[in-house]
């Protein structure tokens, strides 16, 4: 079990440190590659505890989709991060107020599971990952006992389809767009007419 | 547990040495290479004049729309993985469930089709 806690310990620095280059480093673009990094490294922490199938959502939906959609939004807004930047100091307490929140409940967390209260957390609700499969687990409560969220969830995805089509498309005027149908079903009468021709007359 | 980690030790070690290819690649031509920067080499370059301006121009926001439409299908996909899994024991409400959720993204599906969101141009 040494080498598991040696695997454990090395990605959990690894993904500290890339967290803090996200919100330190001077350029937009390095902080989403950084993000990248530290989403790359939470999946392989989610494989170390066994939840296999939340490491390759992970994977394919964090890394493939979202952390390009940020890449394509910081290139869009074209903002001025130097001058973003500039407000930091007058940021601060308020930024270390929220952590200090945070660091406290965590704290609080850790104390009651080990010292003074560890029935507060009901730490046997967790799985065992050996015999069962974590795939297969999802699968068999999320579409029938969890049908509501479920769908829902559907009906959020439709929302955010209709609204960034109806947010961010617009159609240019005066683009020729191919109407492959209309090109297809084009008889030769109605483009070839054969005219006879007058001499010294021309056509009209 | 110990099983299901030693499955991934291969990706580990696979991850491990292509980072050692990559880092060893990068110091070895850090350190090896001859190196005399005066300032014309290291002015940024253009085609022989200055450079114009910023490289990081702004993006069409129509690339923000296919992006967006690819997140969404790409967590439909996401939702049919285990429910492919276990199609076996949620039964037939489990099945219909999945598609009344398809019927969903297929409405939006139609709708983006129709509107020419797909369509470049």
């Amino acid at each position: 079990m040494f080498i598991f806690s040696v695997i454990f310990y090395f990605f959990a620095f690894i993904i500290v440190a890339s967290s803090i280059m996200v919100i330190s480093s001077r350029d937009p673009i390095h902080s989403v590659l950084y993000l990248i990094l530290s989403f790359v490294t939470s999946a392989i922490l989610f494989v170390t505890l066994g939840a296999e199938f939340l490491a390759m959502i992970l994977i394919v939906v964090y890394v493939g989709a979202v952390a390009v959609l940020f890449l394509f939004v910081v290139m869009m807004l074209d903002i001025n991060f130097v001058k973003i930047k500039e407000g930091f100091l007058s940021y601060l307490p308020i930024a270390l107020l929220i952590s200090a929140c945070l660091v406290t409940e965590l704290i609080i967390i850790f104390i009651s599971k080990n010292k003074l209260l560890p029935e507060i957390v009901n730490y046997s609700d967790l799985p065992d990952f050996s015999s069962k499969s974590n795939t297969k687990d999802i699968g068999n409560v999320l579409y029938t006992d969890y049908f509501y969220l479920f769908q829902i969830s559907g009906l959020i995805l439709l929302v955010a389809m209709i609204g960034s089509i109806v947010l961010t498309l617009r159609t240019r005027p005066g683009v020729k767009k191919q109407n492959i149908a209309e090109q297809v079903f084009v008889s030769t009468k109605s483009r070839i007419i054969k005219k006879k021709v007058p001499l010294r007359k021309g056509i009209k | 547990m110990q099983e299901l980690l030693s499955e991934y030790l291969p990706i580990l070690i696979f991850i491990a040495v292509s980072l050692l290819i990559a880092f060893s690649m990068m110091f070895i031509s850090f350190v090896v290479s001859p190196k005399n920067p005066d300032a014309e080499k290291l002015s940024p370059y253009e085609c022989g004049f200055e450079a114009l301006n910023d490289a990081r121009g702004k993006f069409d926001v129509r690339f923000y729309l296919v992006a967006i439409l690819f997140i969404i299908f790409d967590l439909e996909v996401a939702f049919l993985f285990p429910w492919a899994v276990s199609l076996k024991s949620i039964g037939l409400f489990g099945f219909w469930s999945m598609m009344i959720f398809l019927l969903f993204l297929t409405i939006g599906f139609i709708y983006e089709w129709k509107k020419g969101a797909l369509e470049w141009e």
